[in-house]
């Protein structure tokens, strides 16, 4: 395999990120020039000192003019990415590699999705015409799988694994509580999580992310460009992307418990950036909770924890925000919100502010200080046929 | 439906129609055929020629003399869907049915009964009508048809032993189907023939199957039949129809894989507002999220093996069994009747599918629950009936979730 990374070549020097939730009173221009605004006064540049764009945006708009216009570029090449649900990293990928490549001095990575126009509940993935032999099932119903699926295999009780699960949304609602951008602020009882009426499997509503607009955006330059803009800068220590191929569906071998793509990726990403413990080496996580079994799994996945013991962690409370690996320390998608397009760019504007110690105390990871290293994880798609992204940033 | 009866009337699929006529009064389409979607889903010959019979229920005969009319065997699938005014009688005498014969002669496959006499008779009269943007008939006052089917159903049936040089006293069993109840009990009882060889029109089980009902009558009559027997089916529609049969051998060693009396055994009780929202007569509350867009059509016939046949990389799913591996209940998501119930199955053959459960309990499904297919219309779009399997539970043969006795 010949993933070299592009390990401290890269780094970010400035971010931003609007308030995720129902936005009623701001359209998707509005939410990019605010993230976009925000960026470029985090990084001390204006918007013709930026050479490049890359914009994610899953479905809320199509092509570069969807930046160009609210933005008023002029003669700037904008390129729109989309990959389902990790858009936002994928837009960040791209803009690094371009600066890596030395095309360009300084390039903007900008996520947005304006999601509650349409007026339907969830997430709708816009229909590409098909022959009306696929799945109509909604994400939250895809995931949900999971559960059962694990509890099987590793012979956890499946009311306690229900506890379990609450426990990680409760965490991610109590760390969003805390978080004035985060669409959710409010701290939600793993018993109360409970009790909800299940929509989809043992799921209920509060297993779901947030569906949210939003917007949130991030410049990178060279490495050694870096100091230039920001004393503190994010080194780019490793981007990594698998497309899965949807043999998961289809391979009788499959089961439910991980995601093949994630734990790829993941491998991919440490190499590159030579991580060998990230449990002890990385000072915190941001990864995809689109929904509770989601990020049960991905603590294993990521390797974080061994296989079969997440559930155990969860309730020691080892990815609170004070313990020993933190994760979704901004309340994750759970409670911050999902602005499809924008989240990838969201996990990095909370690395930004919890390794430069830029979180306010009061919500500030217990590793803050010791670590130096961040993770953040995106996917897109479903158990057997998603895409995961798994990036890595540090402040030395 | 009429896959369904289709299926089990082919049975193991060791012998195949040279034609397939469909018949019903509740089809998806005008103008294009319906027959070549149930064509498609048997997964029968491009030569193999598929009609409809369409609209009336005396259709169904229409459709056996079409068969019995032709060069080789025919599949005749007669199905239909009954509707009634919420309140009314028809809503409560109607029902929803299928049932299919192969013909053909001892080439083709064992001939279970042998035609021994076929007549018909036409008169124009008008005791039920339904225009044909409508989903229910109106009916004339009742005596006046009953005075027009009662004669006309004992002149068929002299017609039709007289063909078989045989009397009233020969036949060991009689059918008398047709929509007007009184009619066809009047004609039945005014036969001669004995009430216990009148054959039970399981009205007040499975209600009126309108085009369906001679086949479905004749089947469940055939059931129970032995060598030799001599069987009248007489349809009263819009004149009489009458079909005289002798039972052969060959019906001691055919063994269905369901009986009717079967699956009339194992009926689920359905809420009168589900029975009503799929009938379209109650609209629920749909879910806050979009319908499903309609099947592309050009993208159908590229795949119409697996769509309509559901050929499988490794083999014919349709024809196999699978093993739930995972499932989840879906309360957010689009279904006509919610909410989806969906598992993961491994086929015997080793291929997975992800695929909706149909004629199923939530709480009745498990990992390692069996369950085999069954050719649905999952959703009606922009006009585009969207057809393709569901899973169920296997009702027969293996054992039960829920306790149940197998037969």
């Amino acid at each position: 395999m010949s993933s070299h990374g592009i390990c401290d070549r890269v780094a970010i020097v400035g971010v931003g990120c609007t308030h995720f939730g129902e936005r009623w009173d701001l359209s998707l221009d509005d939410l990019i020039r605010q993230a976009a605004g925000e960026t470029f006064a985090s990084a001390g540049v204006t918007k013709d000192d930026v050479d490049a764009y890359w914009f994610g945006t899953a479905q809320s708009g199509m092509s570069g003019i969807t930046v160009a216009r609210p933005l008023q570029l002029v003669d700037k090449p904008v390129t729109r990415v989309e990959n389902y649900c990790a858009t936002g990293s994928e837009a960040l990928r791209q803009a690094a590699y371009a600066v890596a490549s030395g095309a360009y001095d300084v390039a903007m990575a900008i996520g947005a999705e304006k999601v509650k126009d349409s007026g339907y509940q969830g997430l709708n993935a816009f229909p590409v015409p098909n022959d009306g032999t696929q799945r109509t099932l909604t994400a939250a119903a895809m995931f949900s799988m999971v559960a059962p699926a694990y509890a099987k295999r590793y012979g956890v009780d499946e009311d306690e694994l229900r506890g379990v699960l609450a426990r990680i949304a409760s965490k991610n609602h109590a760390n969003g509580a805390l978080n004035p951008r985060a669409q959710f602020r409010k701290p939600v009882s793993a018993e109360a999580i409970c009790n909800m009426p299940a929509v989809a499997g043992r799921l209920s509503v509060f297993d779901c992310a947030g569906v949210a607009d939003g917007a949130a955006a991030a410049i990178v330059v060279r490495a050694e460009d870096a100091h230039r803009y920001t004393d503190k800068p994010l080194l780019i220590k490793a981007l990594s992307f698998v497309a899965g191929n949807g043999s998961g569906l289809a391979d009788p071998g499959y089961d439910y418990t991980h995601f093949p793509e994630v734990a790829a990726s993941a491998v991919d990403a440490y190499r590159q950036a030579g991580i060998t413990d990230p449990r002890a080496e990385l000072a915190m996580a941001e990864v995809h909770d689109c929904f509770t079994p989601t990020e049960l799994i991905l603590t294993e996945d990521l390797g974080f924890c061994e296989r079969g013991t997440a559930w155990k962690e969860v309730l020691a409370g080892t990815f609170d925000l004070d313990g020993a690996l933190p994760v979704n320390p901004d309340g994750g998608l759970k409670s911050f919100g999902h602005p499809t397009g924008a989240s990838g760019l969201r996990m990095i504007y909370e690395a930004w502010l919890q390794l430069r110690g830029e979180a306010p105390p009061e919500r500030r990871i217990a590793t803050y200080g010791k670590r130096s290293k961040a993770l953040t994880h995106n996917l897109g798609g479903y158990p057997g046929e998603m895409v995961s992204f798994v990036g890595i940033f540090g402040t030395d | 439906m009429g896959v369904e009866a289709a299926r089990r009337a082919l049975g193991d699929r060791q012998v195949l129609p040279r034609d397939v006529w469909f018949a019903t009064a509740a089809p998806t389409y005008l103008d294009k055929t319906n027959a070549a979607a149930l064509h498609a889903a048997l997964r029968l010959d491009r030569d193999v020629a598929a009609y409809d019979a369409l609209g009336s229920v005396r259709s169904a005969f229409g459709a056996l003399a079409a068969g019995f009319s032709g060069p080789a065997s025919a599949l005749v699938v007669t199905s239909d869907v009954r509707f009634g005014l919420p309140g009314g009688t028809e809503e409560s005498s109607s029902g929803d049915g299928a049932a299919a014969v192969l013909l053909g002669d001892d080439s083709t496959a064992p001939v279970l009964a042998e035609v021994i006499g076929r007549t018909s008779l036409t008169e124009e009269f008008v005791d039920r009508w339904r225009q044909p943007s409508l989903p229910t008939s109106q009916l004339w006052e009742e005596r006046f048809g009953e005075t027009r089917y009662v004669p006309l159903a004992h002149e068929a049936l002299t017609r039709v032993l007289k063909q078989a040089r045989l009397e009233v006293g020969d036949i060991s069993a009689l059918v008398v189907a047709g929509l007007h109840e009184r009619a066809c009990a009047a004609a039945a009882k005014q036969s001669g023939v004995a009430p216990e060889r009148i054959v039970d029109r399981l009205g007040s089980v499975i209600g009126n199957v309108g085009v369906a009902q001679p086949l479905l009558l004749l089947a469940s009559s055939l059931e129970g039949s032995e060598p030799g027997d001599v069987v009248v089916l007489l349809g009263l529609a819009d004149g009489a129809d009458a079909i005289a049969l002798r039972v052969t051998e060959a019906i001691t060693a055919y063994r269905p894989r369901l009986t009717v009396g079967t699956q009339l055994g194992r009926g689920a009780p359905v809420s009168y507002g589900r029975f009503l929202s799929w009938r379209g007569s109650l609209t629920l509350e749909p879910p806050r999220r979009p319908e499903p867009a309609r099947p592309s059509s050009s993208a159908a016939a590229r795949n119409a093996e697996w769509k309509f046949g559901l050929v499988g990389p490794a083999g014919v799913l349709a024809e196999q069994r699978g093993t739930v591996a995972t499932y989840t209940v879906d309360r957010l998501a689009y279904s006509p009747s919610p909410p989806i119930v969906f598992a993961v199955v491994d086929f015997d053959d080793g291929t997975r599918l992800p695929v909706e459960l149909t004629d199923v309990d939530a709480e009745e499904v498990a990992i390692g629950t069996r369950v085999e297919m069954t050719f649905r219309r999952l959703f009606v779009a922009d006009g585009i009936a969207n057809y393709f399997w569901k899973g169920r539970p296997v009702r027969d043969g293996a054992p039960r979730t829920d306790g149940r006795t197998e037969e």
